[in-house]
């Protein structure tokens, strides 16, 4: 590939952000260099690509670097829009209504979601509970709105609010694991639910989603760096 | 394709400002619902926007559009050959827009918001975050005129909003939130926008604006401290 054209992304396995990026790279059709990161001790090409946030994902091309989940969906959407699905459909209106619940996702389900993996107390993570439970309400009522009957919030095919969700389930699923609180529940959203399984089963997302009990792990790890960090700051 | 556009929204609010902007940099004409949000929450919000229940909503055909960036994605989209370009064409400086609107909004807008409103050790707190991502934001000028080049943009249209708001509440209460000496790329860009009266023209009068937040400087405080928080 041409220097021009080379495409990169820096990422970690287990951040659903970076899930959404290779999900829409694999739509599609786009190869690219997967650069691991070690976020303890980040990476010059990180920081120099990232210096605002210092995050990942980060997805360079031709040398650029585009940061921030969604802004790089969107990116990519644009650049190969002649290759593969249609991230994003193309009436304004349908555009409006799919960054609609992509924010709604990022902003309202993630927050709780990091909420349930890293607060101790059952006050945090109850009311954490809640906020996720009318979030799943309000998301079935979404999909079947904006399915129309298919298979993805995207009707026949993936598109933005299925990648933004999607990055989520196995997050979903490793809390279940942990807490044995089904959030994805068959009784209380059964769309949802179903959807789920269609989408993990799904070319793009099926190789690149981590596995739930390789996150529970991961969770495990993440609170007792946590809790050293808070004992430590606390000495 | 101008018939039936409506903006529900208050003269109050620098976020319904920017979707005024927008439509009239666009050259469209709509009808402008100023609703009382502060104290009540009217049933037209509720009706068009029931989950998150905020101005400003857009409706357009009887479609509701909701959260500011996003109407002004629609409006760029739906009006595309029409008045300015509010985002650029080019993917990568798409990209760009995009992510310092975002910044701008995540980092910058409720700071800027809540520094005039806040007391003690909280207040300092908020000037310190405004400061370090205000900082931020002069990066994204990098040298340009605009942030969004030769020409304004999206960005340049929501700073503006939450500056133009800023600098009245800031003398209102006798804060220093911005000025030359913490922001002179943003406060040389301030001057150039208003010089280059592309916006000016459509805030509401500084007077007007200064009068109402002095007379309500308590009630404002006093709400802004439920809706985020006073501790």
């Amino acid at each position: 590939m041409a220097i021009e054209n080379e495409v990169k992304l820096i990422g970690i396995w287990s951040s659903g952000f970076v899930t959404r990026v290779m999900i829409a790279l694999n739509l599609k059709g786009v190869e690219y260099e997967f650069l691991p990161e070690d976020l303890s001790s980040k990476s010059e090409l990180l920081l120099k690509s990232n210096p605002v946030y210092k995050q990942v994902p980060v997805l360079i091309h031709g040398g650029k670097s585009v940061c921030e989940s969604l802004v790089i969906v969107q990116y990519i959407d644009q650049v190969w829009a002649s290759s593969g699905p249609c991230i994003l459909p193309a009436d304004p209106y349908d555009r409006a209504s799919v960054r609609f619940w992509a924010a709604y996702v990022h902003d309202k389900l993630t927050s709780q979601i990091r909420v349930l993996i890293l607060k101790e107390d059952e006050k945090s993570k109850a009311e954490a509970e809640e906020q996720l439970f009318t979030a799943l309400l309000l998301l079935e009522e979404a999909f079947v709105k904006c399915s129309k009957g298919k298979s993805f919030f995207g009707g026949d095919s993936i598109d933005l609010v299925d990648i933004t969700l999607g990055s989520c389930i196995n997050w979903l699923k490793a809390m279940e694991i942990i807490t044995g609180t089904k959030f994805l529940d068959k009784t209380k959203t059964p769309r949802l639910a179903e959807w789920a399984e269609r989408f993990c089963s799904a070319e793009a997302a099926k190789e690149v989603l981590p596995e739930a009990e390789k996150l529970v792990e991961y969770i495990k790890f993440l609170r007792a760096g946590n809790r050293a960090a808070a004992v430590s700051s606390s000495k | 394709m101008d018939e039936e556009v409506k903006l529900l929204g208050s003269w109050l609010s620098p976020m319904s400002r920017r979707v005024e902007v927008g439509l009239k940099l666009k050259g469209v004409s709509f009808e402008f619902s100023d609703l009382d949000v502060f104290f009540s929450k009217p049933p037209e919000l509720l009706q068009y926007n029931p989950v998150h229940k905020k101005i400003p909503v857009l409706i357009h055909h009887g479609k509701p559009i909701a959260e500011s960036l996003i109407i002004l994605e629609y409006i760029d989209e739906t009006w595309a050959d029409s008045g300015i370009r509010l985002l650029p064409k080019d993917p990568y400086e798409r990209a760009m827009a995009r992510f310092w609107a975002k910044f701008f909004d995540d980092k910058c807008s409720l700071p800027l918001a809540m520094s005039c409103w806040t007391e003690g050790d909280k207040q300092q707190q908020i000037l310190a975050d405004c400061k370090l991502n205000l900082t931020t934001m002069e990066g994204a000028l990098k040298g340009k005129k605009f942030f969004g080049g030769d020409e304004i943009g999206i960005v340049d249209i929501i700073v503006f909003c939450s500056v133009y708001w800023t600098e009245i509440a800031q003398e209102v209460v006798g804060v220093n939130v911005i000025n030359e000496e913490k922001h002179p790329i943003l406060c040389k860009w301030m001057k150039e926008t208003v010089d280059s009266n592309v916006l000016k023209d459509y805030m509401p009068p500084r007077e007007k604006l200064f009068c109402h937040i002095q007379t309500y400087k308590d009630a404002i405080a006093a709400l802004m401290a439920v809706r985020f928080g006073s501790n």
